[in-house]
This record gives C-alpha cells, structure tokens and sequence, in this order.
C-alpha cells in the first residue's frame, strides 16, 4: 500500500511534465495536422536554457533566494523557447504548407535531428549537472519500512503545472485569441474569410506549445537535476503517446494522458522491471496507435476525398 | 536615390531591409545566445561554471544578418524568373552512365591499390568504398518503402539490426557459413517486416511513422535488455568473417594468401569485402529496376500517389505496402548481416534512431525514387565527411582539434530541412514513368500538383 501511494505520488509528478509536452504536440497537430516531431527537441532546449539561466543567476549574479532563481529561470525559459519554436515554425513548417504530405513531417525530424546536435555541438555532448534543490521532504504516512513522502520539488511541479494549465485553458477558452485558434481548428480557410489571420494564429499556437513545454523542461531541471543534448527524444516520444493515447487534438485528453503515461512508467518500473519501462510506453503507443487511433477523448478520424 | 537606375532594375527598398537585419539579429541573439554566447563547464570541483564566447556569437550572428542583408538586397527582390525545366541527363548521357558508373566501382579498388600501395589503400577501400556501398545499399532498400511506396519508415535500423544479429548469432551458435547465413538473414528481416507491417499498414503516413520509430527502438531495447540472447550494450564479438568458398582470409596455411601463393596481407580479406557489398548493392538495384516494372511496382508508385485513388481501383492496399515493406526489409537483412560480417562485432549502438535518421536523410536527399539520387546523397553525405577528416588543412583554420564528423548529423539535420523547403522531390526529381501511352515521357516532381503525395 505505502508502495501504491509513493508510486501514485512520483507518477503524478512525471505525468504532469509529460502532460505539459503532450499540449505542444495536441494543439499543433489540432491546427495543422502535423506530427511536431522536433517538439520533444524543443522541450530538451528549453531545459538548457533553464541550465544556463540558473548557472548565470547564481554563480554570477549570486541570487541566493531559489524561489526568484526559479520564477527567472521559468520566464527566461519560457521566453526564449517560444523565439525558438517561433523561429523554427517560420523557418522550416511555413513553406510547406500546401507541400506533399509528408514533406513537414520530413522537415521536422530534419529539425529534430539538428536541433540535438546543435546543442551537442555548441555545449557539449556531457551531462549538465546542477546541484541539488529542494530536497526536503514532507512524510505523509509514517512506516518503519517503507514511509510515503512528498518532496517540496513535487508540490512545487504540481502547483505549477496546475496554475499553468488553468492559464492556459483560459487563454483558449475565453480570450478572442483561443476563439481564434479554435476557429482555424475547425476549418481554416472559413476562418481565414472571417479576418482572422491564420498564420499568425498558427505561430502563436508554436509559441504556447513552446512556453508549456518550456515549464516542462524547468520542472525537468528541478526534479532530475541533470540535462543531456539527449534528453529530448525518449520524453518527447512518450509526450507524443500521452497526446495520442489522450486523443490527438483533445486539450484535456492530453493532459490526462501524460497522467496516464506517467503512472503506468512508474508503477510498471516499480512492479515489473525498470529495464523495459521505455518498451512498455513504446508499445502503448503502437497499440493505442493501431487498436484506437482517436484515443480516449478525441473524434474519430474522418478521411475526406 | 541614383535617378538614372533603369526600369528593370527595381528600387532597393533599404528602410524594409535594414529593418528586417534589425528584427533577425534581435531573434538570431535571442536564439543562439544562451548556446553559442554561453558555454556549461565543469571545473575543477565538478560543478558547472559558465565561460563566455561573446565573439563567435558576435561574428556567427554578424555573418547570417549580412548574409541575409545582401540577399534581400540583391538576390531576393529580383523578379522571379519562369520556372525552368527540371534538370534532367539527356537521354544518351543516362544509357552510358549506369554502365560507366558500375565499371567506374569495379576497378575503384584496383586502381587504389596500385596507386597507393597495399598498405595505405586499405583506409580508403575501407572507409570511403565499402563504408559508402552500405550506405548507398541501404538507401536503396529503404528507396523502395519511402521512394517507391511513399511509406514512410522512420525504423529501418531495425531490420539492419536483424539482419546483423542474425548472422551473428546463428554463425556463433551453429557455425554456419555467410553464404548459408546470408538469405537466411534476409528472410528473417522480410518476416520481421511483414510481422512489425502487418498491423501498422493501415495506419496513415505520419501515424505509420511514428509506430514504426516505435517499433525500431523497441526492437533496439529489446536488444540492450535482453541479456541472454543478446550480450546486452557489450554486443557480440568474434563473429566468424566470410570465406570464399570456404577459404578463409587469414595467415594460415589453409587461408587465402597461401592457397595462390600470395604474400598474406589485411587488404586481401578488405578487396573481398569490397565486391561483396558491391555485388549485393547492384542485385538491390537490379531488383528494384525489375520490380519498378512489374505489376507490384507499379502499385506501390500508384499508391504512393493517391491511396484512395488506388483502392478504388481494386488495389489490395494492404498487400502492396506489405509488399514493400518486408521487400525493404529484406534488403536491410543482406546488409545487416555484410555489417556484422565486416565488422566482426556488433552492438545495439550501432542500431539507434540516429542511424535510421541518416539512411533516411540519404533517401530524402537523392529524391524519393530515384535509385542515382541516393548513390549522389551517400556519396556525399558519407563521403564528404570521411574526406573532410583527411583534409589538414581545415584543422589550420578551425584549430586542432577540429573534427568534421562531429557536424555530420548537424548538418544531415539541417539538409533534411533545407531540402524539402528548396526540392521536395529531392536532387533527382525527375519520374520516369514506368507505364506509358506510344511516348515515354519525363514527369517532374516539381511540374505535378502535389495533393496527396
């Protein structure tokens, strides 16, 4: 029972993280049809830069509060991401809009690939380390053997997540930028005859993919406290089973299938064998894929002529 | 502003363009800062320091804002020209080159050799020829499920990897020979194909791409895992290497050096090695030309055209993709097991997403289809960047421990990209139809709409 509940507790945690990158992939492939492939790649330059804004306000500036070094860390990341997936949006998935259908994806496992070894290239290809943080824990079921808690990094990753997450579905639900976005879901060229400006609807879509998945890669940061140039594919590919498994173009379902995919990493590593977790979420996604495409919440695809 | 500039020349719009280098080195200083400005070390104590590289982000955004700057300015605001023909090979140029090509590959080696000398040849027999003919086979066995198919195969290491396990593991465990072990290589990764294809290939193109990265990497963790079976990330050594006909290439009395009387030498075995993937890439290339014009063939090209066009003509879809899929395989399976035969070690390295990425890039590059396209990409993909690693007097300008192959992927990545914004189609995009009414004619990618690709 003790196991259950730290398993639960810890899995909530890496589903969230998952659940933040799910949105990225859901909401781009909602709006343009397309699997985001370098969206996982963006994830792990978000976490760099979350690395490199940490070591900049404390060994040089010397910001001794952790509370204000994070909040930095979380807009610089999120700031900086977002010119990122901005960027790339512009650079390589605009011209291709109206290419032969697999040209973007094409274009995105280019970017996925460059992206990795860019940042191998330019910092190295070592594990960036930074000292531990909020190690505290709170002990929520006393126990000789095995006793339940919680540390202060995982009640900080969920408060986030969850303030975030209730950000972002106001934006899409009730500002004219969300009707907008929605509309261009729908039908874009309707919307588009309607005056609203669907390209730069789409490159804010890239760019609030970008900012979650951003708070993603600093909550990455906090809890694991390594990154590698790496780090973008494995997450980023369970991010997308999350996103599929949830229903691909479904909001909520993308959330609740992070959850889903974190819980089901944690318990299988704790109940079966750690050496075949990334099997298990590699072969939900093929079974999910081939046996319920639409997912849990999604529409059923419908193939038009 | 000159007053004499004539009509044709249009008027430099310098407020627009001094903007727009304004507003790229804001993004590009946003962008590149924090990595090529910044740089994570670890000092002395193990803890990340940061160290400053302000000049080469000032001198790397200087080059791309001025690089854009004078195109806008002199290149980009001409008035686009009419679309010129796609580049084709006259038609007299194409039926001597293929021939000219594969003999250009037969005496490539003999060539080296007495030019260079036994000793020295052996680098560049083994890393340009052999080390390219893998690549290009490769290329042309996943030609047929992207090229020809328009399946998009983002797990094609996979087959590799059985194929190389195969042979490793059969030819350790039962003693059989390549020869033996080759087919049964490559059947084993057509029934992988067809097993991992099976489900997948009702799935749309970017779904199938997806399930099919994820049956690559289970495949490979499958193989870092599973201990027993697969000696895990320490791979499996001493792996029998291929006879002719039963004569081994080793010092022995029995071997082959001593057999006709030669002198033993390494570039023996090497020159063997050498027409061997030779011999399978042009069997590769030859299958794929004959199967272009059988029934099969000219399905997969329907269906990478239009599917729903296909199944209305009473395509059995699921069987042609089949089809092309375990056909791929299958070539993979041939090249896996010359792999581990060359090699004479393997390991789940060697299998991983990076590796099924580059053949694609290769692929992608040469033009989707097109069997010159890929020989052209691996060229100079692979190529370009073991020539790149001889030339010293790049390591003079970009410093001593300057290493070309470290921008391999970076620039495989960054080619993929370029590509389909500037040539969708590829390098070669010309289509050979291979049914025709009275007239052959060329269709190009590029003079077709393209709806459903």
């Amino acid at each position: 029972m003790e196991v259950f509940l730290q398993q639960l507790i810890n899995g909530i945690t890496l589903g969230s993280i998952y659940g933040l990158i799910a949105i990225g992939y859901t909401m781009v492939f909602g709006i343009i049809g397309m699997v985001n492939f370098a969206h996982g790649d963006v994830f792990m330059v978000s976490a760099f830069i979350a690395v490199i804004t940490f070591l900049a306000l404390t060994t040089w500036l010397g910001v001794g509060s952790i509370a204000i070094v994070l909040l930095i860390c979380l807009i610089v990341a999120m700031l900086l991401t977002s010119v990122w997936n901005w960027t790339i949006e512009r650079v390589a998935y605009r011209p291709l809009r109206g290419s032969f259908r697999l040209a973007p994806l094409i274009s995105a496992i280019g970017m996925s690939i460059f992206l990795s070894n860019f940042v191998q290239v330019t910092q190295g290809p070592r594990n960036k380390p930074i000292p531990p943080m909020l190690k505290d824990v709170i002990v929520l079921v006393q126990s000789d053997t095995y006793p339940v808690t919680i540390s202060y990094k995982q009640i900080m990753i969920w408060v986030v997540t969850a303030v975030l997450l209730a950000g972002f579905w106001y934006l899409v639900q009730k500002t004219p930028l969300g009707r907008a976005q929605r509309a261009c879901e729908q039908d874009r060229k309707m919307a588009s005859l309607l005056g609203i400006d669907v390209d730069r609807t789409i490159s804010l879509t890239f760019v609030m993919g970008a900012a979650l998945a951003a708070v993603a890669g600093v909550m990455y940061m906090v809890y694991y406290g390594v990154v590698s140039f790496s780090d973008g594919f494995t997450p980023g590919v369970k991010a997308f089973t999350a996103a599929v498994l949830g229903g691909i173009g479904s909001l909520p379902g993308a959330v609740l299938g992070g959850l889903l995919i974190g819980l089901i990493e944690v318990f299988w590593s704790a109940y079966f064998t750690i050496d075949y977790k990334d099997v298990a979420a590699f072969s939900i996604l093929v079974v999910v894929l081939i046996f319920m495409p639409q997912g849990i919440l999604g529409k059923p695809e419908v193939e038009k002529v | 502003m000159n007053r004499d500039a004539t009509a044709s020349a249009p008027a430099i719009d310098w407020v627009g363009a001094l903007k727009d280098a304004f507003f790229t080195t804001i993004v590009l200083t946003a962008i590149l800062g924090p990595f090529i400005g910044l740089l994570t070390v670890q000092n002395m104590e193990h803890k990340l320091v940061l160290e400053t590289r302000w000049p080469l982000l000032a001198s790397l955004v200087a080059v791309v804002v001025g690089g854009r700057l004078l195109l806008k300015l002199f290149v980009w605001n001409r008035p686009t020209k009419t679309k010129k023909a796609p580049f084709a090979l006259p038609p007299e140029v194409e039926r001597v080159a293929a021939p000219f090509f594969i003999g250009l590959l037969f005496v490539f080696p003999v060539v080296i050799l007495s030019t260079l000398g036994a000793g020295g040849s052996i680098k560049w027999i083994d890393n340009f020829g052999i080390q390219i003919l893998i690549y290009i086979m490769l290329g042309w066995g996943l030609n047929v499920v992207v090229g020809l198919a328009g399946l998009l195969d983002l797990g094609y290491v996979a087959f590799y990897a059985v194929g190389a396990y195969s042979y490793a593991l059969l030819a350790k465990t039962f003693g059989l020979s390549f020869w033996m072990l080759l087919p049964i290589a490559g059947v084993l990764a057509a029934t992988w194909g067809v097993i991992l294809g099976f489900p997948v290939l009702r799935l749309r193109g970017d779904y199938l791409a997806i399930v099919t990265l994820a049956f690559g990497e289970i495949i490979r963790l499958i193989l870092v895992n599973w201990v027993d079976f697969s000696n895990g990330y320490a791979g499996i050594s001493g792996i029998p290497r291929p006879t002719l006909f039963g004569i081994p290439f080793t010092a022995a009395d029995n071997g082959f050096a001593a057999t006709f009387g030669l002198e033993f030498s390494p570039i023996h075995r090497t020159m063997f090695l050498y027409y061997v993937i030779l011999a399978l890439a042009l069997i590769t290339a030859f299958v794929t030309l004959r199967l272009r014009r059988l029934p099969i063939g000219r399905a997969w090209e329907a269906l990478r055209e239009d599917e729903i066009a296909c199944r209305s003509l009473g395509i059995n879809t699921t069987n042609t993709k089949l089809t092309a899929f375990a056909t791929g395989a299958m070539f993979g399976g041939f090249a896996g097991s010359f792999f581990a035969a060359r090699q004479g070690f393997i390991s789940p390295e060697s299998f991983t997403f990076m590796e099924s990425a580059n053949i694609l890039a290769i692929v992608v590059l040469g033009g989707m289809g097109s069997l010159w396209g890929v020989v052209i990409a691996a060229v100079a993909l692979v190529g370009g960047f073991e020539l790149m690693r001889e030339m010293d007097f790049l390591k003079l300008i970009f410093g001593s421990d300057f290493d070309p192959t470290q921008y391999r992927t970076l620039l495989f990545g960054f080619a993929m990209v370029a590509i389909m914004l500037w040539k969708p189609r590829g390098l070669i995009s010309t289509r050979e139809p291979t049914a025709f009414l009275k007239e052959r004619k060329s269709v190009s990618g590029s003079l077709v709409k393209e709806g459903h690709g």
